[in-house]
């Protein structure tokens, strides 16, 4: 350190800048957050979409106890009310409480989104595995899923639906087999690329089986990729169930659903929006959460993913 | 110690095009078109060569990662190319591998403990978990790492030092060849030194022999006994070290070396510069494969194919070379002599 009276080789009085305040050597390191709460800082959107779907999830859980009615009793003489403190989201056309009905049908939506999501990725992952790892099986399979996916998800869910009743289960099974494909695909391609991975190799020089090498090395490392996709299939699955709902080939009327009550209100949207308009947000937002969430899980589980997906 | 620990006799690996609408085979890669050679015990031969000459598919060959078109395999008097998995696999232990990219060759996964654990778990080499927890602390102090560092994940690593646990996982099966494919390039200088040293103070601790694939021409001189070139998917010349660097018998071999910078300002040696590109593995030249871009090429060099033959050479013993210029009198080739490339060699 330069003392007050040092004067530098060009005559400057070094002194002068002693004043400065002295900066330590080492800015004391930004101490990253531990723990749950650390993790939800780093990644706001994985925060913002959890509490929003915590939310829905809520909503859907304790619909009974939320102040709703019977969401399928009938009041034909307080048919079409406005929203009211007696009515919050207003009544449909046959006296209905929407409120009631809409937080009812947060329970088809996102059971249909994650049963989907679930069945989805299990079938998925199974498929993509095998074709992944079995030549001869690889061909036959993946032109069957190009065909499959050559049809757009909604009309081959309208036209499984067709073939069977409508019912809750059956617009799960006819969604999932509409998004297996996709699923299978994107299995297909990462166990490919793992096969050559040189840890991979080197578990083969070392005498893993393959069983083991399946286990171990490539289903943990497909399980990021998969997360992310489950969430969009989620979000799909819960936008293609209030579809078929609305065209009437999905959940039954007498089970409230967003699809349903959207459809139901679509005659009378010029002079009661309200109807349509509850049921549109509450699907808006929680398909917005899964979106976020899975933007989010993207991102927090392997930055590389952003690019490939 | 009579037999010798690998002998790889005419290897082919050739890898079918696939193309067309039903995915049918439009033609082959001959990626390791027939070659052969050996290595004995505490012995390291050196695999040099350019991009894409097959040096890394013989290495993958004799690990068995993939079958084999052609050729024998033989480790320890014992065929292993024609093996079932389930036969293959108590042989497996005794060839290990160190890849190139330390990033890629640990899985992101597992735990140090738990990579290093399976190979000494497959082959059953620990008697209980006791043993197995000091075979695994014995690994890290045999790479220099921390026993503590153990229960760490791959990503907490640097390069340098997860090659280290990339070698004391092909340790861990106590083999007796390693295979290091590429095994320093991707590390900086200074890393890529200690790397080097680390195995070249096991190889004398443990008398294991390597297969030491590379391109780096400075770092095999260092590290290696024997030195096979290959171009194209065969050996063009195989010689020990001193003879090789000294006095190199064939014209690929002498352009390569004149190519290695001299780590000295100022200094420049003559370069054997070469025309063109490497020709295309799925369609090689006729004749010598490469008579395309050797200045001394001739026309018996385009028609026929030299075999890799001792060189009639009194002060090159074990120097093998696959050339016709030394069927000419010695007067006429270029190549005779021990003229050239010493600096290296010094």
């Amino acid at each position: 350190m330069a003392s007050a009276s040092t004067l530098a080789p060009g005559g400057i009085d070094v002194g002068a800048y002693a004043a400065a305040p002295v900066m330590p050597d080492v800015l004391p390191p930004v101490k990253p957050k531990k723990g749950f709460i650390g993790f939800l800082r780093r990644n706001p959107t994985i925060a913002v979409g959890g509490f929003l779907l915590l939310l829905m999830l809520f909503v859907a859980i304790f619909a009974p106890v939320l102040g709703t009615v019977d969401p399928t009793a009938l009041a034909p003489a307080k048919r079409t009310r406005e929203p009211s403190s007696m009515y919050w989201f207003g009544s449909d056309m046959l006296g209905r409480d929407v409120y009631s009905r809409v937080l009812y049908g947060a329970r088809v939506s996102l059971l249909v989104g994650f049963s989907v999501a679930f069945l989805a990725s299990i079938v998925g992952l199974t498929i993509g595995m095998i074709a992944g790892y079995i030549r001869l099986a690889d061909s036959i399979i993946m032109r069957i899923m190009d065909g499959l996916m050559s049809i757009p998800p909604i009309l081959l869910a309208i036209a499984l639906m067709a073939l069977t009743r409508g019912s809750v289960q059956n617009v799960i099974i006819a969604i999932t087999i509409a998004e297996i494909p996709r699923v299978s695909r994107l299995v297909r391609g990462v166990v490919l690329s793992l096969r050559e991975q040189p840890y991979v190799e080197a578990a083969v020089a070392a005498g893993t089986r393959t069983p083991m090498i399946i286990l171990r090395h490539i289903l943990p490392n497909t399980l990021a990729p998969i997360t992310v996709q489950a969430t969009y299939i989620c979000a799909a699955a819960m936008i293609t169930e209030a579809i078929l709902s609305f065209i009437g080939a999905g959940t039954p009327p007498i089970i409230p659903s967003w699809g349903n009550i959207m459809a139901e209100g679509r005659a009378l949207w010029q002079v009661k929006p309200y109807i349509v308009f509850f049921p549109a947000v509450f699907l808006s937002i929680t398909v917005l959460a899964v979106n976020l969430l899975g933007d989010g899980l993207r991102d927090a589980l392997d930055p590389r993913m952003a690019k490939r997906l | 110690m009579s037999q010798r620990l690998l002998e790889v006799s005419d290897l082919k690996k050739h890898f079918p095009l696939k193309g067309g609408f039903m995915g049918g085979t439009t033609g082959f890669v001959y990626a390791v078109d027939g070659i052969s050679f050996h290595i004995e015990r505490g012995e390291t031969l050196s695999l040099v060569g350019e991009s894409g000459c097959g040096k890394s598919t013989v290495g993958k060959a004799v690990l068995r990662l993939f079958p084999i078109t052609g050729g024998q395999v033989v480790l320890d008097g014992q065929r292993i190319d024609d093996l079932s998995p389930s036969a293959l696999r108590p042989l497996r232990r005794r060839v290990q591998v160190v890849f190139q990219d330390p990033f890629s060759s640990l899985n992101p996964r597992m735990r140090v403990k738990d990579i290093l654990a399976e190979p000494i778990r497959n082959f059953g080499l620990a008697r209980n978990a006791a043993d197995l927890d000091a075979r695994i602390a014995a690994l890290m102090d045999k790479v220099r790492l921390p026993r503590d560092a153990v229960g760490r994940w791959p990503h907490e690593f640097s390069g340098g030092q997860r090659q280290r646990i990339g070698i004391a996982r092909a340790l861990a099966a106590e083999p007796d060849l390693i295979i290091c494919d590429e095994a320093v390039s991707a590390l900086d200088v200074s890393v890529k030194a200690q790397i080097v040293n680390l195995l070249q103070d096991l190889q004398q601790e443990l008398g294991l022999a390597m297969l030491f694939i590379s391109h780096d021409l400075a770092i095999v001189e260092h590290m290696t006994h024997r030195v096979a070139v290959m171009y194209l998917g065969k050996i063009v010349e195989v010689a020990p070290k001193r003879s090789l660097f000294g006095a190199p018998k064939h014209p690929y071999t002498e352009a390569l070396l004149s190519a290695v910078p001299i780590p000295e300002p100022g200094a420049a040696r003559e370069r054997v510069i070469l025309k063109g590109d490497v020709p295309s593995p799925i369609n090689p030249p006729k004749g010598c494969r490469f008579h395309t871009r050797c200045p001394y090429a001739f026309d018996r060099c385009r028609t026929e194919e030299p075999k890799l033959v001792p060189v009639a050479d009194a002060l090159a013993p074990g120097h093998l070379s696959a050339c016709h210029l030394h069927e000419m009198p010695a007067a006429e080739n270029p190549l005779a002599g021990t003229k050239g490339h010493a600096v290296l060699a010094a």
